[in-house]
């Protein structure tokens, strides 16, 4: 695999060399295992409210995303995009906080777990209606290009579920209609929510819409990291450098339920046996050590690192207040002086 | 010079074209030489190249590209064909922007302005007064320009504003109002005017419907009675003070408004001076709205079906003998 990598071109983005990148994107993923397994039993020893959201099984798609994105560029990530958010630079302290309710996270205590953002940052803050934030991404890199700003582009997740929307129909049409500097990329974990692909949609094959919208598409191998950075990091250059909108179809198993409440006891012995199913973070470790990549101190060490990372975030954001109600600005928006008082 | 309702809203958004850099806009139609379905943006595309843009018709994304943009600095105007059509940008409008200052400290200023409200022939689909649903969701303001100086400060202002505006412009007035100068200012939002001062019964009203109030208060002069009617001018904010004065100098309320009558802004007045002004009444409040029907394409039943002049005097001869 990584002989295939060597020979294509450098990222944008990275000048290391293929390897180089493929550990840097393995230690994002292994930094998402660590952090969200530790959420996982935050939440089921009663800690966090409201839901956690997973992304296992995805990682390599989704570090793939946050990876060849710059300083200036757009990231619209979704529901399980943690290892995209990381690489793109979201602490995890944002994370965090914002599971845990601290008041110093970006939200406040005001919303929670995916749905968190800096859009100062370019990392937009994602609403639970799918398939909303492709043209929200359309509108940002239009304002770049009103200001004259060059070699930008936008990358914005969705899942096979979000793909069937009225909102994401329209999104991938305006953004081929102004021709912005676009990836989409679609991964496809075979479930929205408990409803299998056969329920969600009748096409032969998710990619096949790109020609439709006007996009150029792709398909990727989600659980072959090497596959996932040549692709998505193919389709960022070719939109930055004036192609027209990307589509990138990626294919996973989603290996947990659609949060944690979910046992995802619907998912059939029969689709976990797919090639599709495997997890893409053991297949990235098994790559590593067949070609030597790195040794097993150094594994053991990014290991040790990771978790060393997470608690520090997680204890940080435990010791922080929680927003309290009689205390909230209770105010949605900005223009002081125009809030209707019902006093 | 004579200025109809329509052109003060083609020439704020020149002004506004000219004066900041930042504005674009947005929507069916309204660039190229066509200038929109009701030429609202007649000419500004060549005026401003690149700045006034057709779209698809995509009402979701339009909003939905509006608000990416206007997070990265821009002040995008987005023109809705009909009002009724942006309840296929509802998602956008109410969870999207109505939610984003909340959410994330980051304000959205847009502006999206609605043909609103009905005139003879449109029907179910072109006709109605979408201000109450976005008066209901939280983090929009929502403006109801009744008259031309109206239209045309309030949109300037409607783009100043930092927040998400909903621009409910009235289309039966687009023709029917004139104005000879168009004012430098206007009162802030938020305020409500007095447009006719009176002592017997406060007339509440916005939009389209401030007219049909003013000739009935003409009317019921030859009566004897002196109606008092306020504009509201934006339903949100509502501006509660005005109201409860109002009533205070005449004890009777009857709010006027065309959108369709359960709940709403007429509603929401009522229980306001109900609840803070109830000792200042001398008769229960009254209001009227249009019938709790889609909205009729013959112009005898759609005449019969908004609120008029009529009904209004009716009303409010019932409510003055009280």
């Amino acid at each position: 695999m990584l002989e295939t990598a060597t020979r294509r071109k450098k990222s944008a983005r990275s000048k290391a060399a293929p390897h180089e990148r493929f550990l840097e994107a393995f230690r994002w993923m292994l930094l998402t295992r660590t952090l969200e397994e530790k959420l996982v039993s935050l939440y089921r020893g009663g800690l966090i409210t409201g839901g956690v959201y997973i992304g296992k099984g995805q990682e390599a798609v989704s570090v793939a995303c946050g990876l060849f994105l710059q300083k200036g560029d757009i990231f619209a990530p979704l529901i399980r995009d943690q290892p995209g958010r990381s690489a793109f630079g979201e602490p995890l302290l944002d994370v965090t906080r914002t599971y845990l309710g601290s008041r110093q996270g970006p939200m406040r205590g005001r919303d929670g777990n995916i749905h968190r953002g800096r859009p100062r940052d370019n990392q937009l803050a994602m609403i639970s209606h799918l398939g909303a934030m492709v043209s929200v991404t359309v509108g940002a890199l239009m304002a770049k290009r009103f200001r004259g700003e060059k070699n930008f582009v936008g990358l914005s997740c969705i899942g096979e579920g979000g793909m069937q929307t009225g909102a994401f129909h329209e999104g991938m049409n305006i953004a081929a209609v102004e021709q912005v500097p676009l990836v989409v990329v679609a991964t496809n974990n075979h479930y929205a929510y408990s409803t299998p692909n056969d329920r969600e949609f009748a096409c032969h094959d998710l990619v096949d819409r790109a020609i439709g919208y006007g996009f150029e598409g792709y398909t990727v191998d989600g659980i072959d990291l090497t596959n996932c950075l040549d692709v998505i990091g193919g389709a960022v250059k070719r939109a930055r450098a004036g192609r027209p909108p990307q589509l990138v179809v990626a294919s996973i198993l989603r290996l947990s339920g659609h949060g944690e409440h979910d046992d995802a006891s619907y998912v059939t012995d029969e689709i976990k046996r797919e090639p599709f199913a495997r997890d893409c973070l053991k297949v990235a470790e098994q790559t590593i050590v067949d070609l030597n990549l790195a040794d097993t101190e150094a594994l053991a060490e990014w290991r040790r690192d990771a978790a060393a990372q997470v608690d520090q975030a997680i204890s940080a954001a435990q010791k922080e207040a929680a927003p309290e109600g009689d205390k909230e600005d209770w105010c949605a928006i900005s223009t002081r002086d125009l809030v209707d008082s019902l006093e | 010079m004579s200025i109809t309702y329509l052109e003060a809203i083609r020439e704020a958004q020149a002004k506004l074209l000219r004066d900041d850099e930042r504005v674009f806009i947005y929507g069916q139609d309204v660039g190229g030489t066509f200038g929109g379905a009701f030429k609202a943006t007649k000419g500004l595309a060549k005026e401003f190249p690149g700045r006034v843009l057709n779209t698809p018709i995509s009402e979701d994304s339009m909003v939905g590209t509006a608000i990416g943009a206007a997070i990265n600095g821009m002040r995008p105007i987005v023109e809705m064909q009909f009002a009724d059509f942006s309840s296929t940008a509802l998602n956008q409008i109410l969870n999207n922007a109505g939610t984003h200052y909340w959410r994330t400290n980051i304000s959205v200023p847009i502006t999206v302005r609605l043909p609103s409200g009905g005139t003879k022939g449109s029907g179910p689909f072109h006709s109605q007064s979408m201000e109450s649903i976005y008066a209901h969701y939280p983090g929009l303001i929502v403006m109801t320009p009744a008259t031309v100086e109206d239209a045309y400060t309030m949109l300037i202002e409607a783009v100043a504003i930092d927040d998400p505006v909903i621009y409910c412009e009235h289309k039966y007035l687009y023709y029917h109002l004139k104005a000879d100068n168009l004012p430098a200012e206007g009162l802030p939002t938020g305020r409500a005017r007095i447009a006719r001062e009176g002592r017997d019964l406060s007339i509440v009203t916005y939009s389209a419907m401030l007219h049909e109030a003013l000739a009935v208060a003409e009317q019921l002069v030859n009566e004897g009675f002196e109606i008092e009617v306020v504009d509201l001018r934006s339903v949100k904010p509502l501006d509660t003070n005005t109201v409860l004065a109002s009533v205070a100098r005449t004890g009777r309320l009857l709010c006027v408004g065309e959108s369709f009558p359960w709940g709403g802004a007429t509603a929401e007045i009522i229980a306001r001076v109900t609840a803070e002004g109830f000792h200042l009444l001398d008769a229960a409040p009254q209001r009227l709205n249009a019938k709790d029907t889609p909205i009729p394409y013959h112009p005898n039943l759609w005449s019969a079906h908004r609120p008029n002049a009529n009904e209004i005097a009716r009303k409010a001869r019932a409510l003055l003998r009280e």
